[in-house]
């Protein structure tokens, strides 16, 4: 996160001094936490954030910033309220623990975005971070999680996984964009793992592992030299039709899909380009023509 | 052009396709139709399913070398309603997916005769290949080989398992013989020589009445075909 | 358990349609990104490290005889294009046909009168491996070969490349194929106690990707 790598300006305590644990802590919130050892080498922290209707409207309840995520409540679009995650520190670097809670209970309208491009760095440790987001619709809720990319820089390692658990009639649209490497450097270690359930079904199921231990992840069968790469994922409940697949991009500017999965209620994009900018615009378009299709978000 | 021999019709139980469909009727006889490029494969199943469509139910099974485009003809001339036309791809290796392994086009043949009803007669075209290129007996019951005058009178004195084992050998295009300078009776002296009891047929596609001698042949077939099934 | 099963199996001329699918090399092929042997080489181990190891863990579990049908759904959220899904329940129609002749057994007849439109085929590899009375890992093996051996055989055909250089390049993967199906296997023995997630489900976003744009042409050499 850009701005927290500015605001992060003590290095982490040493683990010997005092018996504390070396541990971040973000400007405003410094809850103890008995389960972390005496000496930890990265930064445990799990952000909640749960949305309810009260009947009229959309409300946010629980807005639980930790660690190196803010949170804050932005001017609701709409039916819609709007949150968004602050980088409070850098975040994730080696050995770190992270958590993102998110839930829309039944009927309420959110959307959740962050402020800047989370970046993985390498850290003190070599150890791997990991980053895991839990997103929970409920009936007739509709959850849009919009965040900015995912930059793996030279050296960081992070496992990031993605629980999104949907009730029959929730309407989900989620963007995970990435980038390997800044420029010109080779990214660290990243794997992903994107499971996807609906009424207890699992309906996707989806890892990527790019980078040293990702063998051939930029050869022709994976990413084939493209840098930046991400999926959009939209279910929309109550749509039977099975939408013919949308091809979008050329050999400059990258390529994306958009067709539906087995279930036919979710549209999956998937695209690789050489830039960001490049993959937003083919991953706008593709959203473009997923809610054409499906009538609304 | 005649049926230079009788067609008796011992019924060669060679094949190792179950004559019956799942659910116990009896299926579709398989025809297919092999040969070398050019020699006039997609126009005997054209002209044959002019024919007979009108009094017997049929499909057809393409195998291209680019998947398509002979389906594609056959749609085009609408010899067929289009449902009753399928495509096969070949990786680029048309003898394999007639002889080596038949599963795709076993599969084709079969979510045809689904898809249709009761089907008489399936015809199975294969992408143009050489003279060794055969149907394997898993696949068609019986096998057409056509090639033709303008590729040369040489072609049935070299033989090659296509001329000599195929159950109807096909010499197309007689029509041509003048201006390729090719030997008719020589040809046919050659054909008899390799196919000893086996039929042939010396037509040409482009008269009005050429396919009649392939398709009195395939008729027959089928009575037999019926016959041993329902025995 | 006999290797010779395996080898029967795993033989690219078993007759179960593999021949006419290319596993992605003919989109490679057409998008320039794949000519000569070191990038069939890359396009090979990026196959086998992804969809490959998914391949073969839901081989391993079939094999090991978990609930097929619930593998198959888990196939099917594990290949989120259509074309591949597709193309993975005709594989796997072609292979239980020519199983059902070759070993034939109640556990084959049962995946033919459930899913008569044809099940993934990694799961009916498992099954049949099975059937052929071979154990998970070797079923993880099969299926992991199959991953890249399928793409070498038709980059041979489609570039006219030595065929020695495509055999080679099989063989320096040897041992990654190995620690592939080891993966998938021991993935497969934690089934009983975590589930099917326990399955890898690593994918490529190109294999993914091309897939749709392939099956979209009109002139083409391979299925898919």
């Amino acid at each position: 996160m850009k701005a927290a790598a500015q605001a992060r300006t003590a290095p982490p305590a040493p683990a010997d001094q005092g018996g504390a644990p070396a541990r971040r802590h973000t400007p405003e919130t410094a809850t103890p936490d008995a389960e972390i050892p005496a000496v930890a080498t990265g930064l445990r922290a799990t952000a909640r954030l749960r949305a309810t209707h009260n009947g009229r409207t959309t409300t946010v309840p629980l807005l639980h910033s930790d660690g190196p995520f803010h949170l804050r409540r932005l001017r609701p679009q709409g039916e819609r309220a709007r949150v968004c995650v602050l980088g409070a520190m850098s975040a994730p670097l080696g050995g770190d623990e992270l958590e993102l809670d998110i839930t829309a209970e039944a009927q309420a309208r959110l959307e959740v975005t962050t402020a800047a491009a989370t970046i993985a760095l390498r850290g003190a440790t070599p150890d791997p971070a990991t980053y895991d987001v839990r997103l929970t619709v409920g009936e007739d809720a509709s959850l849009n999680w919009l965040p900015q990319p995912l930059i793996s820089t030279h050296g960081s390692s992070l496992h990031q996984t993605y629980r999104v658990d949907l009730a029959r009639t929730s309407h989900v649209l989620l963007r995970e964009e990435q980038l390997l490497g800044r420029t010109a450097e080779p990214p660290g270690h990243l794997s992903t793992r994107l499971t996807v359930t609906r009424a207890g079904r699992t309906i996707l199921d989806q890892q990527t592992v790019y980078g040293p231990r990702g063998p051939a992840w930029d050869g022709p069968a994976v990413l084939g030299g493209h840098r930046a790469t991400g999926q959009l994922l939209l279910v929309t409940p109550g749509s039977k039709a099975r939408p013919a697949p949308v091809l979008l991009g050329d050999r400059l500017h990258g390529y994306c899909v958009l067709a539906p999965l087995a279930e036919a209620t979710a549209l999956l994009a998937t695209a690789v380009a050489p830039t960001l900018a490049g993959l937003r615009r083919l991953l706008s378009t593709a959203l473009t023509h997923a809610v054409g299709t499906k009538q609304s978000v | 052009m005649h049926l230079d021999h009788p067609v008796t019709l011992p019924q060669r139980h060679t094949y190792s396709a179950d004559p019956h469909r799942p659910d116990g009727s009896p299926r579709a006889l398989r025809i297919g139709f092999g040969g070398p490029v050019g020699s006039g494969k997609t126009a005997t199943v054209a002209a044959l399913c002019r024919a007979l469509r009108d009094r017997l139910s049929l499909a057809v099974v393409t195998n291209d070398i680019y998947t398509q485009e002979d389906a594609a003809f056959l749609r085009r001339e609408a010899v067929l309603p289009p449902e009753r036309i399928s495509a096969v791809e070949t990786g680029a290796c048309p003898h394999t997916a007639i002889r080596d392994d038949i599963s795709a086009n076993l599969e084709a043949v079969e979510q045809l005769e689904q898809a249709l009803g009761p089907v008489d007669m399936v015809l199975i075209e294969s992408g143009g290949d050489n003279l060794t290129a055969t149907f394997s007996r898993g696949l068609a019951d019986a096998q057409v080989f056509v090639i033709d005058v303008a590729s040369g009178d040489d072609i049935p004195r070299k033989g090659g398992p296509g001329i000599t084992t195929a159950d109807l050998l096909l010499v197309n295009k007689t029509d041509l013989a003048p201006y390729v300078g090719a030997d008719l009776e020589a040809m046919r002296a050659d054909t008899r020589r390799q196919r000893k009891d086996l039929p042939f047929v010396f037509t040409s596609l482009t008269s009005d009445d050429g396919i009649r001698p392939v398709a009195e042949w395939v008729t027959e077939r089928l009575a037999a075909w019926r016959a041993g099934a329902t025995r | 358990m006999s290797r010779t099963a395996l080898l029967v199996l795993a033989d690219g001329r078993f007759p179960a349609g593999g021949h006419a699918h290319s596993g992605g090399m003919e989109a490679a092929v057409a998008s320039g990104t794949v000519h000569d042997p070191a990038s069939l080489e890359a396009f090979c181990r990026g196959r086998l490290h992804t969809a490959g190891l998914t391949a073969a863990g839901l081989a391993a579990a079939a094999a090991t005889g978990h609930d097929p049908l619930a593998l198959d759904d888990a196939a099917d959220a594990r290949t989120p294009a259509p074309a591949l899904r597709h193309v993975a329940r005709r594989l796997g129609r072609q292979l239980l046909r020519a199983a059902r002749a070759t070993w034939p057994c109640a556990d084959l007849d049962h995946l033919a009168h459930h899913r008569p439109g044809g099940m993934h085929q990694p799961v009916v590899l498992g099954v049949v491996a099975r059937a052929a009375g071979l154990p998970p890992p070797e079923a993880a093996h099969a299926a992991a070969f199959d991953s890249v051996s399928g793409p070498a055989t038709a980059a041979v055909r489609l570039l006219s490349l030595d065929p020695f250089d495509a055999t080679a390049v099989l063989a320096r993967l040897a041992g990654e194929c190995d620690a592939v199906a080891a993966t998938a296997a021991e993935a497969a023995e934690r089934v009983a106690s975590d589930g099917v997630a326990a399955l890898p489900a690593v994918s490529a976003p190109l294999l993914d990707i091309t897939a749709e744009q392939h099956a979209a042409l009109a002139v083409r050499l391979f299925a898919s």
